[in-house]
């Protein structure tokens, strides 16, 4: 008689057992930059631990080597998706540290870029994360809202996505002429689009099962787990940096803080979609009310010249070439600017010690806590789970890994 | 609270733990020894005067060249008080370790991980003292200023997932 191998007996239930697994990093869900390592009970979650670094580039050593301005096309590849919100940041920081004042006029082109950098993550949140949920329709149509936009920082800073646009005491360049056209034209689009994702999600039998419930996290642990931003305020907790601690100028701007109850997925999408809206709002209200004037100081020590003072005096010369060669000196000290990421708190921790080069830059990435947060969120839920969690948790590689 | 109130405040409730409470750009820093630091940080969390319920970020800096090298640098939130404050720990090299805060809270646990895995600074007490970011096998601190920034190391091979385990 033949003896059978007990693992292919009949009688063993393979689903009886502790199952380990491992998903990612190539799985497509997770972006080819995250493994979550499984333990599982058929198909519940007992424990997940998260492996993140697939993407670190060394971002804090970089930004080291440079000069302070140097370190600007750094910051744009973050948080990919939302480049400007890093740029102001950083670049706010480093204000701080010079005792800085920017010009109305650059405050408010700060503000209205930023909100249509928030736009932009929040639309790639609710697209992907509707369309890894299977409603691959959405993905496609605020991937096509989402070009608009970028259509818009296209005119303004010359690129989509590593757009560099903040200097040390301003922008680079003004807003172009028809911004008022474009910013119109776009979220006309985008209003569309929202109107059909509300009409395809937001009471859509099948998209509300696999969020409702699911993700859970109470505002307690959140806040112990340093979790923010859209996570946090599904939490109930209203906190967002922009209220609590205005930057450029966000105090005389009118817009709400959406707030959910839950703190599951579903409160997550929703609250995404209201702050579009709430964007959305910023944007035009900075638009009407912009001030004419300057977009950057007039500040030899940081600030390059005129192309044609550089070729005609002197000065203009002597300061262009200190500036690129040795970096604008910042005065030592330290300084924690935080400002309100697409994902929660993006915080920045500078010291300079006086030389042309920042001695440390460390950044606070939202994400990288929401990600400690996310084998919490996961414990008791199904293998399915984990995609639409991670979805609207909307990990940004580069930001969480750097 | 302002800031000047808030290292007033630092002074009056932990006398002579607060090694130097400093106001600078609008932020308050205290600088405590390392010993002090469960209490201070418990106390910090738990007194309604300051109400820290968010540890935002653990971080360290490297002063190569000067003694003691390294400072492992808290920043604190409340939520509810809405101010901030930086607290920071001096350790010499040699015995570069602080005890962790993963009791107090729960983002302590990466954060600590990547401050090990960064600079090197131990986490005494830590649940899971692994790295995070960079591999296991990887040699060294990247972020210590004596790190050469174009330093290679070799490839590792490839692991055995089944044979090696992975930690839960």
């Amino acid at each position: 008689m033949a003896v059978v191998d007990q693992r292919f007996s009949i009688d063993v239930d393979p689903s009886e057992e502790i199952m380990d697994i491992q998903m990612g990093p190539a799985h497509p869900a997770t972006h080819g930059t995250i493994k979550f390592n499984l333990k599982l009970d058929g198909e519940v979650i007992l424990n997940c631990d998260t492996e993140v670094g697939y993407l670190h580039r060394g971002f804090e050593k970089m930004i080291e080597q440079g000069t302070w301005t140097q370190a600007i096309p750094y910051t744009d590849r973050l948080n990919y998706v939302s480049p400007l919100i890093n740029n102001v940041g950083f670049i706010l920081g480093v204000e701080r540290l010079c005792g800085i004042q920017v010009p109305p006029r650059c405050e408010v082109i700060r503000v209205i870029m930023s909100e249509i950098s928030r736009i932009c993550d929040h639309l790639t949140c609710i697209g992907m994360g509707a369309a890894e949920a299977g409603a691959q329709t959405v993905g496609f149509l605020t991937n096509e809202s989402r070009e608009f936009l970028w259509d818009i920082v296209e005119a303004v800073t010359g690129a989509r996505l590593t757009i560099s646009y903040t200097r040390i005491g301003g922008v680079t360049r003004d807003l172009p002429f028809d911004i008022n056209d474009r910013v119109a034209g776009a979220f006309k689009n985008l209003r569309g689009v929202l109107d059909d994702c509300d009409k395809l999600l937001t009471r859509n039998r099948i998209f509300y099962d696999r969020m409702s419930g699911v993700g859970i996290i109470s505002a307690e642990d959140a806040i112990s787990y340093g979790v923010t931003g859209p996570l946090l305020r599904a939490a109930g907790v209203p906190y967002d940096v922009r209220k609590a601690q205005p930057y450029s100028g966000y105090e005389r701007f009118d817009f709400e803080v959406p707030v959910g109850e839950k703190g599951d997925n579903y409160d997550r999408f929703l609250i995404r979609v209201n702050e579009i809206e709430q964007s959305m709002r910023i944007v035009e209200q900075g638009l009407r009310e912009i001030p004419d004037g300057p977009i950057r100081i007039d500040d030899p020590r940081y600030v390059l010249p005129e192309k044609h003072d550089v070729y005609n005096s002197i000065e203009g010369l002597m300061h262009h070439f200190k500036l690129i060669m040795e970096g604008a000196k910042v005065p030592p000290g330290e300084v924690y600017q935080a400002v309100e990421g697409g994902n929660g708190e993006l915080g920045f921790y500078i010291i300079s010690d006086g030389s042309g080069r920042p001695y440390r830059c460390r950044v606070r990435p939202p994400c990288f806590y929401s990600m400690g947060a996310l084998g919490q969120m996961l414990k008791g839920h199904m293998v399915a789970d984990i995609i639409t969690t991670f979805g609207m948790v909307n990990m940004i590689g580069g930001e969480c890994d750097r | 609270m302002t800031p000047e109130q808030m290292a007033e405040g630092l002074r009056a409730a932990f006398g002579e733990k607060v090694r130097a409470a400093t106001v600078a750009l609008g932020e308050t820093t205290l600088e405590i020894h390392r010993d002090d630091a469960l209490e201070v940080f418990g106390a910090l969390r738990d007194r309604p005067e300051f109400a820290f319920n968010m540890l935002c970020d653990v971080t360290a800096v490297d002063y190569l060249g000067t003694s003691p090298r390294f400072a492992v640098v808290y920043h604190l939130h409340s939520i509810s008080l809405n101010h901030r404050l930086r607290v920071k720990i001096r350790v010499v090299e040699t015995d570069a370790w602080v005890h962790s805060l993963t009791p107090l809270w729960k983002l302590a646990d990466w954060a600590e991980r990547e401050c090990w895995d960064m600079m090197g600074i131990r986490f005494v007490g830590h649940p899971d003292p692994r790295r995070i970011l960079m591999y296991e096998e990887f040699v060294g601190h990247p972020l210590r200023r004596d790190y050469p920034v174009n330093k290679r190391q070799p490839l590792v091979p490839e692991r055995d997932p089944i044979e090696t385990g992975w930690k839960f």
